[in-house]
């Protein structure tokens, strides 16, 4: 398959700049393998995250002519019109150099969402019978496949206007927890989601669920979130 | 935005939707007509409703307007919470005690 | 930040809650000056009625029925969130946000027919 790319990756810290290189395309070619040549055959000093290739880890997230996807699973003949593509790190996170951010934040907030589970039983206990059709655990399912990628949190404009807001990510863990009958840290929960940075602040842009790599639908969770918390403050469970 | 201003805020906004309806299909029927004054205060002096309505009106959209400015000026302006939370604490009610006055002014005096 | 005019901006629901935005921050300008002018109905109103006849303008006509679209769209965006935070995950919603804004102008050029 003949022609070539010309591709502008990010270089740098914050400061950086973007710089051009001329990539050979190829059949079924993703965004990744043009990253990886790059790396392999013109800039050895290129540095970029990736593990699985395959679209089950989330690593290799970038933005990808403006837009936050998996690398390994973006086709250029989808995205290269007229041959270029612009490549840089996911937006929202500090860049630690090139194509890679500090996740950090990333995963505080997870756990500032209270995003882990608390357990109510002891492996004593007979097993909790949870119904996989019981209404509150198919919410739960609906929400569970988050990997950690940060593309929502990278897509999210929130995020970039409020520096201390959660995030879609952790909302929608701390979403799959409230709906969780095993699971003890409600009132916690509940309370971490309802100040500032909190899920209320959410404006339902759904950038989050447009471009979701696994199909989540983060501004529903957020909104179930902000019906319970509502109800927690009417019944007085929980103050601002 | 926490769950308290969030309460209010929606609360606000349900209200408004019928008192906003209600206020287009008055624009709407003004909008035929040349006013005058006379013409306005015939309809609001000494009405119960009138009062009512835009009594709830100015007190809702003050709430409403005063939250709204506070998340804009957090997410779009470099000034503090602080400071967001004064000047829309301001403005709620500079909206409130106008609009207090002026159906006063249209109903009462 | 590296990359600018990032694109996700150019989806109907970001847009939507964009002119919300926007239309909320002009009403919440519009309000105290509204306010403000009604309040001249004070004393039979004769400073009111020189501004009414004022605003009998053309020119006039057509900011108010700026002011229309923005106090409708405001509304119907409104509309937007409080659906989709009350009620049951709805699809479409695009197609709804475009049909709302497409209502809002409607109903702006409405007035304006009568007005002017």
């Amino acid at each position: 398959m003949p022609g070539e790319l010309s591709v502008s990756l990010w270089r740098g810290g914050e400061r950086g700049r973007y710089e051009t290189y001329r990539v050979p395309r190829c059949e079924s070619q993703t965004v990744l393998d043009v990253v990886t040549f790059v790396q392999r055959h013109l800039d050895p000093t290129l540095t970029y995250r990736f593990a699985c290739r395959v679209g089950v880890c989330g690593s290799c997230a970038m933005t990808v002519n403006g837009r936050p996807r998996w690398t390994c699973r973006t086709h250029v003949a989808k995205v290269a019109g007229d041959d270029r593509l612009t490549i840089g790190p996911l937006e929202n996170l500090r860049i630690i150099k090139d194509l890679a951010t500090d996740m950090q934040p990333f995963f505080e907030k997870w756990q500032q969402a209270k995003g882990a589970f608390e357990p109510s039983k002891t492996k004593a206990d007979p097993i909790e019978q949870i119904r996989p059709d019981d209404p509150a655990r198919r919410l739960a399912d609906a929400a569970i496949e988050c990997i950690n990628c940060g593309v929502c949190y990278a897509a999210c404009d929130t995020v970039r206007w409020k520096e201390d807001y959660l995030g879609p990510a952790a909302l929608t863990r701390a979403w799959t927890l409230v709906n969780d009958r095993r699971d003890t840290g409600n009132a916690a929960r509940l309370q971490a989601v309802a100040g500032a940075g909190g899920c209320h602040s959410c404006h339902s842009h759904q950038s989050c669920q447009e471009l979701c790599p696994q199909a989540l639908n983060p501004t529903a969770a957020i909104a179930g979130l902000k019906r319970r918390t509502v109800a927690a403050y009417l019944k007085g469970e929980i103050a601002p | 935005m926490n769950v308290k201003l969030y309460v209010w805020q929606r609360a606000t906004a349900a209200i408004m939707v019928p008192l906003v309806l209600v206020h287009i299909a008055v624009i709407f029927y003004v909008s035929r007509r040349s006013l005058t004054a006379a013409d306005i205060l015939s309809r609001t002096h000494g009405s119960v409703l009138w009062a009512a309505y835009y009594g709830l009106f100015v007190a809702t959209a003050s709430v409403h307007g005063g939250i709204g400015v506070r998340n804009v000026l957090l997410e779009w302006s470099p000034i503090s919470e602080r400071n967001a939370d004064t000047f829309a604490f301001l403005l709620g009610q500079f909206l409130l005690w106008t609009g207090a006055y002026t159906v006063y002014v249209l109903v009462l005096a | 930040m590296t990359v600018a005019g990032l694109k996700h901006r150019d989806s109907a629901l970001w847009i939507a809650a964009l002119v919300h935005r926007i239309s909320g921050l002009m009403l919440a300008i519009f309000l105290p000056v509204h306010l403000h002018m009604l309040g001249l109905a004070v004393e039979r109103g004769a400073a009111l009625d020189a501004f009414l006849r004022w605003t009998d303008q053309p020119l006039v006509k057509f900011a108010e029925g700026g002011l229309v679209f923005l106090l409708t769209v405001h509304l119907l965006g409104g509309l937007r969130v409080l659906v989709i935070e009350n009620f049951a995950w709805r699809d479409g919603q695009k197609q709804l946000a475009t049909l709302a804004a497409a209502v809002a102008a409607v109903i702006a050029f409405i007035f304006l027919v009568r007005a002017l």
